[in-house]
């Protein structure tokens, strides 16, 4: 047994940087916290590389799978003898890619927000957010059982948050915030439920336990069945729909787009790269239950991912603010993954759908992050988040221009980038499972492409716009940052994820199958050739397409109206018809009850409080009375 | 008369003891009537004399009639007497204080202690 205990200290950095930039960082200057934030991050990184490294090589022996192991284990609640609470670090390929994932994103917006939040007021509050939701992310990943997931899954909300909420006197922040956390705290009591049922019906929270193909989990396919599908199913839905929320898929995705309100850092770190991939974390981490015990649950997990991916493609090309088109980009690519595991199956070769979502999760991670970080070096350049405010800026900003190019490039699936390796992957994946979701995800990497470069032209290229001062490139800080998930995204899609991350923990071989990779190479580049028509000059062409498509158009532009049916929903329905009825039942019959019991004591004490007049010869009265009734009674009657 | 005594072993000549107990409760609920009734605190306090006084008759009385070889009866009578002069001088401070407080001595308008 290889000793990895030092991994409890991955979690324990950030949050000691968070409880010190949080308590005194109004008594330090701006750029120590940023400091402290960013040297605790640098070193979770490297404890995370080391980890990574000795896991999946130094320490792995040839020919043998890779397994799961608890690095560390203590017991936090004691609720009865057979039910614990853990809080432990669990280390199996999926969390250990994570942990790569999450340290190299979070070091890179660390040092990006040194320069992008400079002579913000509320730096050193950022940086304790920051490194919060580290240590929450960092705990999500690690955890050994399902109940200490929760907990911290519970703790990313909170600090995303406290982060889409940081520029607090903004009233659009703030209740982007809000929308942010009911929606998934909603999401999330689905999640809960899940939860109690799973642990119900298997009498544990250890994932170890629970995935194991032996354990009480796969024991329960079948079972008791309620409209058709086993309670295991159900349970796994719920879970699912936790995941979801999180990962913000159809129809929970409505608070993503708002999302963006946040500093642009914490839309990279929390709102592309990580935090909302804790849904496809956890379909992965519970893969083998899926898989084996609960295939529909399956199919559910693959069709939201497929219409939330088209659904947020096809919105992403009406949008004009930078953000939100990286927004639904994000939700789509995020379906992406979700279908990945949705049509995957265990073992072997048939693991190739999983294979797929984590690789897809990794490379995504590396791209995203580096077009959110470049968006917000435009946006500091112009001061404006809207693409018709810009133009013509690959001569203001040639670092920027580049790096975006670079994950434009490997979002649109351009071999030998990234992407290229991971979207065929899944679209492979498909292929073998489902025709009409193949057909759906081949759509989308054309239109993915499509919007990508749509908004590269109208960013950099297009009209030559006149700025109030001249655009000028980001400091170092932010560069940097830029050159580093570049060169990742570029790179990271020569990982052997086959033979690392897989459902079993087995290797097994993939080869580039060539009558998918061609045609859907074929297909990105279609889309980036008719953006490059449309947007790279300016041209009447956008605007008739608009007309011409007309309706279609205008829905996708207004999102399909899916806020206004949410806000149809809540208020016109939920608030009249059940929040009413909840608040009369409380204040007639709930207070009314404790009302009465008051008033009648009160009014008891209005007529007896004439006894205590205050006029001794009442009393002395009464007393006489008393004694002599008392001594008639003596005598008489006992 | 519920009383059976026998007078002739008894020193006081021709008055019974029941006279003593008749002339005692009439004084004592004197006493009652006018602490009840009179609204002057002076007053009410001239009552709980008489009361107490009642009750020194009877203990006087008791004594010298059933056990006329003790003292007890005597000197419980004296320390009510003690106490009664103390008491005494105690209420006629608090009526002078009600006095300057109310300008009035009158017992239903020190109704400030209620509810």
């Amino acid at each position: 047994m290889i000793d990895y205990t030092y991994t409890m200290l991955i979690p324990l950095i950030p949050l000691t940087a968070f409880l010190i930039t949080g308590l005194l960082g109004h008594k330090m200057k701006p750029i120590v916290s940023g400091l402290i934030g960013s040297t605790g991050l640098f070193v979770v990184a490297l404890l995370s590389y080391t980890t990574a490294i000795r896991y999946f090589w130094t320490d792995h022996i040839e020919g043998s799978g890779y397994s799961a192991l608890k690095a560390f284990e203590v017991t936090w609640l004691n609720l009865t003898d057979k039910l614990t609470i853990n809080l432990g670090v669990l280390l199996d390929p999926i969390s250990v890619m994570m942990l790569v994932v999450v340290s190299t994103v979070s070091l890179m917006v660390h040092i990006y927000s040194l320069g992008y939040m400079k002579g913000e007021s509320g730096f050193a509050r950022f940086y304790a957010f920051l490194s919060l939701f580290s240590f929450s992310m960092l705990g999500l990943v690690l955890a050994t059982n399902i109940f200490q997931m929760y907990i911290f899954w519970e703790l990313v909300g909170v600090s995303s948050f406290l982060l889409i909420g940081f520029y607090y006197e903004k009233p659009s922040a703030v209740a982007a915030s809000k929308k942010a956390f009911i929606v998934t705290r909603f999401a999330d009591l689905g999640f809960l439920v899940g939860i109690l049922m799973l642990s119900f019906m298997t009498g544990t929270f250890d994932f170890r336990t629970l995935v194991s193909p032996t354990g009480p989990a796969i024991a329960q396919a079948g079972g008791a069945a309620f409209m058709g599908l086993s309670a295991i199913t159900w349970a796994l839905i719920f879970i699912f729909m936790g995941g979801a929320g999180k990962s913000a898929m159809f129809p929970l995705h409505i608070w993503l787009p708002d999302a963006m309100e946040g500093p642009t850092p914490v839309s990279a770190l929390i709102h592309a790269a990580t935090m909302v991939v804790a849904g496809v974390y956890l379909v992965a981490r519970l893969f083998p239950v899926y898989a084996m015990v609960a295939p529909d649950a399956l199919h559910v997990v693959a069709w939201v991912g497929g219409i939330s991916s088209l659904f947020a493609a096809i919105i992403a090309c009406t949008q004009t603010d930078i953000k939100r088109v990286l927004a639904y980009s994000t939700m789509s690519q995020i379906g992406y993954m979700m279908l990945a595991l949705g049509v995957s199956g265990y073992g072997g070769h048939n693991g190739l759908g999983f294979m797929a979502g984590n690789f897809h999760l990794f490379t995504h991670a590396m791209f995203k992050a580096l077009l959110f970080l470049g968006a917000g070096a435009i946006i500091h350049a112009v001061h404006s988040n809207d693409m018709r405010d810009m133009g013509g800026l690959r001569k203001y900003l040639p670092v920027t221009h580049i790096t975006f190019l670079i994950a434009c490039l490997t979002i649109a699936g351009v071999p030998p980038l990234s992407g290229f390796f991971s979207k065929d992957e899944i679209l492979v994946a498909a292929y073998h499972h489902s025709m009409p979701l193949f057909v759906i995800e081949y759509l989308v990497a054309g239109i993915t492409a499509f919007y990508m470069f749509r908004l590269y032209y109208n960013i950099f290229w297009g009209k030559e716009t006149h700025y109030h001062h001249t655009p000028h490139e980001a400091p170092f800080t932010m560069t940097i940052p830029l050159m580093i998930l570049a060169v990742g995204s570029v790179f990271a899609g020569f990982l052997p994820f086959h033979d690392l991350v897989t459902s079993d923990g087995l290797p097994f071989e993939t080869h580039i199958d060539y009558a998918i990779a061609i045609p859907s190479v074929l297909i990105g580049v279609v889309g980036i050739v008719i953006a490059t028509i449309m947007y790279r000059r300016v041209t009447l062409i956008p605007d008739k397409l608009a007309s011409g498509f007309g309706h279609l158009y205008t829905w996708a532009y207004h999102k399909f109206y899916m806020d206004e049916v949410y806000l149809f929903v809540t208020k016109k329905i939920l608030f009249n018809y059940v929040s009413r009825p909840v608040a009369w039942f409380d204040r007639h019959i709930v207070d009314g009850t404790m009302n009465l019991i008051a008033r009648i004591v009160e009014q008891s004490s209005v007529m007896i409080k004439g006894f205590q007049s205050g006029r001794i010869q009442q009393y002395g009265y009464v007393f006489v009375t008393g004694t002599i009734a008392l001594v008639i009674i003596f005598i008489y009657f006992l | 008369m519920l009383l059976k005594i026998n007078t002739s072993k008894v020193m006081t000549g021709s008055i019974p003891l029941q006279y003593f107990l008749i002339i005692s409760t009439l004084m004592f609920f004197t006493g009652i009537y006018g602490f009840l009734t009179r609204k002057n605190l002076i007053t009410m306090l001239m009552s709980i004399e008489l009361i107490l006084n009642s009750v020194n008759i009877n203990f006087v009385a008791f004594n010298r009639f059933l056990y006329p070889n003790n003292l007890h009866g005597h000197f419980f009578s004296l320390i009510v007497i003690a106490v009664a002069a103390a008491e005494a001088a105690v209420a006629i401070a608090i009526i002078i204080n009600i006095y300057r407080n109310f300008r009035s001595i009158d017992v239903d308008r020190v109704d400030e202690m209620k509810f």
